[in-house]
């Protein structure tokens, strides 16, 4: 590790430090639905889309209308992105002429959007049109992130509420968000990146002929306006296949600086909103201070296995003091990829600047623990939030059976019904993970079938033999349970097997979440606050943070623990003796 | 269930004309007047003719040019319509074997070259069309690109020491050398005889 190396990533968090303050207070305000600087230009959007929607603004939903309002809109995004694809040939702005999208890649690639995992089967700049990357992939980029954001404010107002009967309405938390936070965010952001070399333009692709004489086509499109909300709403899906260690896409170190910033603004920033929302402030930085332990961690375990190198490669002569350099930028380096590689694991963006699939084993484990641990150290747009609550619930639940006291979180109960909701939230998405990456471990077809055309066995897919290539398939599983949506992309995935499983992985784990937590959120509601006694678990000091950590960690651990040794930890100890499939 | 679902598809629909045209639509129109070499790719054109993108690296292997780093994008390498890493794992054989050949190829073409090899030079990048090498990579080149040229070592060097970049803000990233900035500029001010 470089001092330079260790430098940026502690300016990188305080940064975020700095921001996580007047965004979340920011957010506070407008979910409240409080006038902020903001409404004077943004208020008459807001009402007219409540008008064109037909939306009334001043009413209440329990929780089972507003996951039914989750539901619908979900759906309706699903099929008009499932369509757009199936209809791209015959639709304008297709200056490449590409063809129109299988029904199983359209609907992984519906399915991914919709559930703010952008999983990504395909190539982008040989497979989407302009038309499809704008009015499909755009519109969910803001519309998966806007609904996590709402889901987690109706949660909090779950904890914050005491005998009511309704947690806030839909429809209104999902318009504001995007109307005061991700459109204005985006706007800003895609200038910048524009004045920065990222590309914006509905031309075809440039023709050049290059210094040597050679024939490059240089692909093209409306590239800012989808990194920005790419960023901002944790979403991660790339405009091209290289995603953002495209040089269009990110062209400059100070670029990525604030594309990484930009990925953990919302997340941040939510849990200080919670501390505003719930009445005090110390509960929403003891989750910060959570994240923030969890987060470093990961940082370092990838930074020191990145810069330590593959000793396979310096046996060959090149320099060890380097580190790892295969599927990294140059302008990026170790240190910031490793960084950036960090971020979005833990944020559930997926993203990617590096190649995660060409990382040293453990670089590789600590991502994989990021995703696999629920994407909670910061998490997803909204999604992290309430992820985190629901670990909350299972370590005060944790405590109370330690000292035999029912458990309480924020002055309310935690009962049988919240316990429930949170193990089913927690054990469906493990069961995805492990089951479907068993699944595909063993399971067989012909060469000739359908299911996995041209490689015959699921294992056929991989790009890399040995613990690496069970390794990728676990990825993959973990990447769409966890909705975070980077790949080791050596995994040929578009095919109707793994197009149709990795769908029903990032299903469950979009709304095996979503459900029991809005669940949760309404109970909570109708209960009342308890008072605060010498006995009661304080859950805003070192203590309660530790025991956070704890239960993120072990419960991580204990799923993933034998599929991890059997790939990045076996890989790790072969790799040192000199290893090679 | 309508007045679910009324909301729903309206929503979806609103969105969709909000955030995926009108969006999109006017990030275009500002970018394309405020910064329209940018928005259409830092492209750069020489004798009327687009040579490439300065953000976007192209392949190079006659002597007497800085050679990029191996690029796993497309068939043949550096292909921008076809972006992407080898997204081979650190116990791969392919990529031994890989690393083994680029190690003999840049052995031969710069044989006075002593000790280890700049990492960046014999790995492949995540996009396949890193425009950048580092400055290591570069100075180990400079000896074959001067001879090769029939101009002294000092003049390739001082011209590599003004397109090596410092890192952002003095700590963002890392120093890099754009290789056709480079080529083209030694083409320009030392071309070959």
């Amino acid at each position: 590790m470089t001092s330079n190396g260790v430098l940026q990533i502690a300016l990188y968090f305080l940064a975020v430090l700095a921001i996580a303050k007047p965004m979340g207070a920011y957010m506070a305000r407008v979910f409240a639905g409080e006038r902020t600087f903001a409404h004077p230009l943004l208020r008459p959007l807001e009402k007219g889309l409540y008008r064109l929607v037909g939306v009334t603004e001043d009413t209440e939903q329990r929780w089972t209308a507003y996951a039914g309002s989750l539901l619908s809109f979900s759906f309706f995004s699903f099929l008009f992105v499932y369509l757009l694809q199936r209809m791209q040939a015959a639709l304008p702005l297709n200056p490449q002429k590409l063809s129109s999208a299988t029904p199983d890649l359209a609907f992984n690639t519906a399915v991914s959007f919709t559930t703010n995992t952008n999983w990504q089967a395909y190539a982008g700049e040989t497979t989407m049109s302009y038309l499809v990357q704008m009015s499909a992939l755009t519109v969910q980029n803001f519309a998966s992130a806007a609904a996590g954001v709402a889901i987690a404010i109706a949660l909090i107002r779950g904890l914050a509420r005491q005998q009511e009967k309704t947690i806030g309405n839909f429809w209104v938390d999902l318009t504001r968000a995007v109307v005061y936070l991700f459109l204005p965010l985006s706007l800003a952001g895609a200038l910048f990146f524009c004045s920065q070399g990222v590309i914006q333009t509905f031309s075809g692709y440039t023709t050049a002929t290059t210094v040597e004489g050679k024939e490059q086509v240089i692909a093209q499109g409306p590239v800012a306006s989808q990194e920005a909300i790419k960023m901002v709403g944790t979403n991660g899906g790339g405009f091209f296949n290289a995603n953002s260690a495209h040089p269009f896409e990110n062209p400059t170190p100070l670029t990525n600086f604030v594309q990484m910033l930009m990925i953990f603004l919302i997340p941040a920033g939510l849990t200080y909103t919670f501390g505003r929302m719930v009445g005090d402030q110390r509960q929403g930085w003891a989750l910060f201070a959570a994240m923030s332990i969890l987060f470093l961690a990961g940082v370092f375990v990838i930074y020191a296995a990145e810069q330590s190198g593959n000793p396979n490669l310096t046996r060959l002569g090149l320099a060890a003091a380097d580190g790892n350099w295969e599927g990294k930028e140059t302008r990026f380096g170790i240190a910031t990829t490793s960084l950036f590689a960090a971020i979005t694991t833990a944020a559930s963006c997926g993203a990617v600047i590096g190649m995660h699939d060409s990382f040293t084993p453990l670089g590789g484990l600590a991502t994989l623990f990021n995703m696999q641990s629920g994407e909670v150290i910061f998490g997803g747009a909204g999604a992290g939030l309430y992820g985190m609550l629901l670990f909350a619930i299972l370590a005060v639940f944790i405590a109370g059976l330690m000292v035999g006291r029912t458990p309480e979180y924020l002055g309310k109960k935690i009962e049988g019904k919240e316990v429930k909701m949170a193990m089913l939230a927690l054990i469906a998405t493990s069961a995805a993970i492990l089951l479907f990456t068993g699944a595909s471990s063993v399971v067989s077809f012909s060469k000739d079938s359908y299911w996995n055309a041209g490689y015959g066995p699921a294992t056929g897919n991989l790009n890399n033999a040995g613990p690496h290539g069970f390794a990728e398939v676990l990825y993959a599983y973990s990447s769409a349970a966890g909705n975070n949506g980077s790949a080791f992309a050596g995994l040929s995935a578009n095919t109707p097997w793994y197009n149709l499983t990795l769908g029903v992985a990032m299903l469950v784990g979009r709304f095996l979440i979503i459900i029991p937590m809005l669940a949760v959120a309404g109970s909570l509601a109708g209960k009342k606050r308890l008072a605060v006694t010498t006995g009661t678990l304080p859950t805003h000091g070192p203590l309660f943070v530790g025991l956070l950590v704890g239960t993120v960690i072990i419960i991580g651990a204990l799923t993933f623990f034998p599929a991890l040794s059997l790939s990045p930890v076996v890989e790790h100890f072969l790799m040192q003796q000199g290893g090679r499939f | 269930m309508w007045n679910q679902l009324l909301p729903g598809f309206r929503m979806t629909l609103a969105l969709t004309v909000l955030t995926g045209m009108i969006y999109p639509g006017v990030v275009t129109a500002l970018c394309q007047t405020l910064f329209s070499a940018q928005a259409n790719g830092s492209l750069i054109v020489r004798n009327g003719r687009v040579v490439g993108s300065a953000l976007i690296g192209q392949s190079f292997a006659r002597p007497e040019y800085f050679h990029p780093r191996p690029s796993a994008a497309g068939i043949d390498g550096y292909d921008a319509a076809s972006s992407g890493g080898s997204n081979l794992g650190p116990t791969s054989q392919k990529l031994m074997d890989r690393v083994k050949a680029t190690v003999a190829k840049l052995q031969a073409q710069n044989p006075s070259h002593q000790g280890e090899w700049p990492a960046d030079l014999a790995t492949a990048s995540a996009s396949g069309l890193d425009p950048h090498i580092s400055p290591a990579a570069a100075r180990m080149q400079v000896e074959r690109v001067a001879r090769s040229r029939s101009v002294s070592i000092e003049q390739v060097k001082e011209m590599l020491v003004r397109f090596t970049e410092s890192r952002d803000l003095g700590f963002l990233g890392e120093p890099r050398v754009n290789v056709l900035l480079l080529n083209l500029e030694l083409d320009r001010v030392l071309p070959t005889k």
